[in-house]
């Protein structure tokens, strides 16, 4: 197994409270990696650990290491904008702007620099054949997004994504939003992508973890209780408190 | 409360508020009347385009002449100058507060900025009088230093409290997940600022340049003391103009009330408020149109 990212010894803090405690995890590669556990257990704020989205909020503190392809990405030579460009987001709402739905998917390619017509015509087709939208916008790419419906959205998030051609892809519970029809597209689409990408995927849906996830990591209070195959979490967890979590006992 | 008071007291509230409302609309209604009947006589007397695009004002010339383009230009000199110095200062200035400052330095420049709102006009026409006018005279060598170009700095500067509070709340309206989706994207703070947040906000941005400049065509006191008040066509930036608001001011004590110099003053009133109902009507306008775009198709 290749590890695309590991976490070692990673604290996180906002202000003086810690949320995060002691987080070892490695992320395969290609492979889709689920992060459950209950409300507040700092799901959440360990993903966007993995992007540096934090880094936007003041008065937070990182202590330990990611290591992204062995380079730790907390070294103060790496520009937490290009590693944006190497790890994309996707978040709980679907927040497409609101401009043309070409133009959402333009957005990133051109800010780093793509102005040529024909290959942006190319990239914004090929991320929304990848994200499963194409055929439902295809003759409508001028129109606003904020059109679509909330599936389409997420998805053309996901496109959007897609566009700037990243290695990984985080996803900070996608499907939380959508109704039953959408979400089960959306897990078709990430198990589609993890041929391609690397995926980390926060869901407090234990199902869809199950039916998505190569590797379940467990988090409770801040603390990551047990990581291991996914199979293995949801039908012969080591730990007691991943057991009773899974069984329904609390959450 | 029986269910019967509960009717009565909401219908009570309804009607009580309705009346508030209409009540500030029959006052507005009611000065326009008042100012077109006070002002009507010098139409019919010197007819309307005579008196608009007349050339030269001379009311104590026998006969007086009445011509009011010479306070219009300088009504529109004064506040273009103060709308080129108000808005982007304004709007630059929101944009670090809304979205470079820290939290602390945000809430006391914010402060220090309202505070700029309440100082008296005739407090900036005192300063742009005593120390702004002396600088501007030696710095362009002029013969004064009253004059249309140190109106508009003041009325810039006197504009400026307007534009950025209000451009500041239409920046912090923007949806923080336009910024996270785009700082996501490897986005830089300031491409987010430029080609999301800013194009998200324009309609608001828009709204506080239109507000500014209806604050600095109405100003009075301070364009009064510092624009320099000669009744004449400018040049330059640094001819000495009048504003109609100004005119009004310097002229209205020595009229006879009903009498032709009242009269046109009157008339000068009726042309500045149609110039700021202008203003008002084309920001509504655009307000409502860059919001249905922004429902709609793009940016």
């Amino acid at each position: 197994m290749i590890n695309k990212m590991e976490a070692k010894h990673l604290d996180f803090y906002y202000k003086d409270t810690q949320a995060l405690f002691n987080i070892n995890l490695p992320v395969e590669k290609n492979a889709v990696t689920a992060l459950i556990g209950p409300s507040g257990c700092g799901k959440s704020t360990f993903l966007r650990t993995l992007n540096r989205m934090n880094d936007v909020i003041e008065k937070t503190k990182v202590v330990g290491e990611v290591l992204m392809d062995n380079k730790n990405i907390y070294d103060p030579d790496v520009d937490p904008v290009e590693l944006r460009k190497k790890v994309g987001m996707v978040f709980q709402q679907p927040n497409p702007f609101p401009i043309s739905i070409f133009d959402n998917i333009a957005y990133g390619p051109r800010i780093h620099g793509i102005k040529n017509k024909q290959k942006l015509q190319e990239l914004v087709e090929s991320s929304l054949k990848s994200a499963a939208l194409w055929d439902e916008v295809k003759d409508r790419l001028h129109d606003s997004a904020l059109g679509l419906s909330g599936g389409q959205q997420q998805r053309l998030v996901i496109a959007r994504v897609l566009a700037v051609e990243p290695e990984m892809i985080l996803m900070d519970e996608p499907a939380s939003a959508l109704d039953p029809i959408s979400t089960s597209k959306l897990e078709e689409l990430v198990r589609e992508l993890k041929n391609n990408y690397t995926i980390v995927i926060v869901t407090h849906n234990m199902q869809q973890a199950a039916r998505i996830s190569d590797y379940t990591s467990f988090f409770l209070n801040g603390k990551l209780i047990e990581y291991d195959q996914t199979n293995i979490i949801f039908t012969a967890p080591r730990e007691k408190q991943t057991e009773d979590y899974i069984t329904g006992r609390f959450g | 409360m029986n269910k019967k008071f509960v009717k009565y007291y909401e219908k009570g509230i309804k009607y009580l508020l309705a009346l508030v409302a209409g009540t500030s609309i029959l006052i507005l209604f009611l000065i326009f009347i008042f100012l077109f009947k006070e002002g009507i006589g010098i139409f019919a007397k010197v007819g309307i385009l005579n008196f608009i695009f007349g050339m030269e004002w001379l009311p104590a010339s026998e006969p007086p002449i009445f011509g009011a383009m010479p306070m219009i230009v300088g009504s529109l000199v004064v506040t273009v100058g103060a709308g080129i110095i108000a808005i982007p200062f304004g709007i630059g200035i929101a944009m670090f507060l809304a979205e470079v400052a820290p939290r602390n330095l945000r809430e006391i420049l914010k402060a220090i900025i309202e505070l700029l709102a309440g100082i008296p006009s005739v407090v900036y026409g005192f300063i742009g009088l005593i120390v702004l006018s002396p600088i501007i005279k030696d710095l362009f060598n002029l013969s004064s230093g009253l004059n249309a170009f140190t109106a508009s700095l003041v009325l810039g500067i006197m504009a400026l409290p307007t534009v950025v509070s209000i451009s500041e709340d239409a920046l912090n309206a923007v949806p923080d997940s336009y910024r996270e989706a785009s700082l996501a994207l490897g986005a830089t703070k300031w491409e987010t600022t430029i080609r999301i947040i800013l194009p998200s906000a324009r309609s608001g941005l828009l709204a506080a340049s239109m507000l500014g400049l209806g604050r600095a065509i109405g100003e009075t006191m301070a364009v009064l003391m510092v624009a320099g008040n000669a009744t004449i066509i400018p040049h330059s930036v640094f001819d000495p103009v009048r504003t109609i608001t100004a005119d009004i001011a310097a002229e209205m004590g020595e009229t006879v009330q009903g009498g032709t110099h009242y009269q046109a003053l009157f008339g000068l009133g009726v042309i500045l408020f149609s110039m700021t109902f202008v203003i008002n009507l084309i920001t509504d306008l655009v307000f409502a149109k860059t919001s249905n775009i922004q429902r709609g198709a793009q940016l």
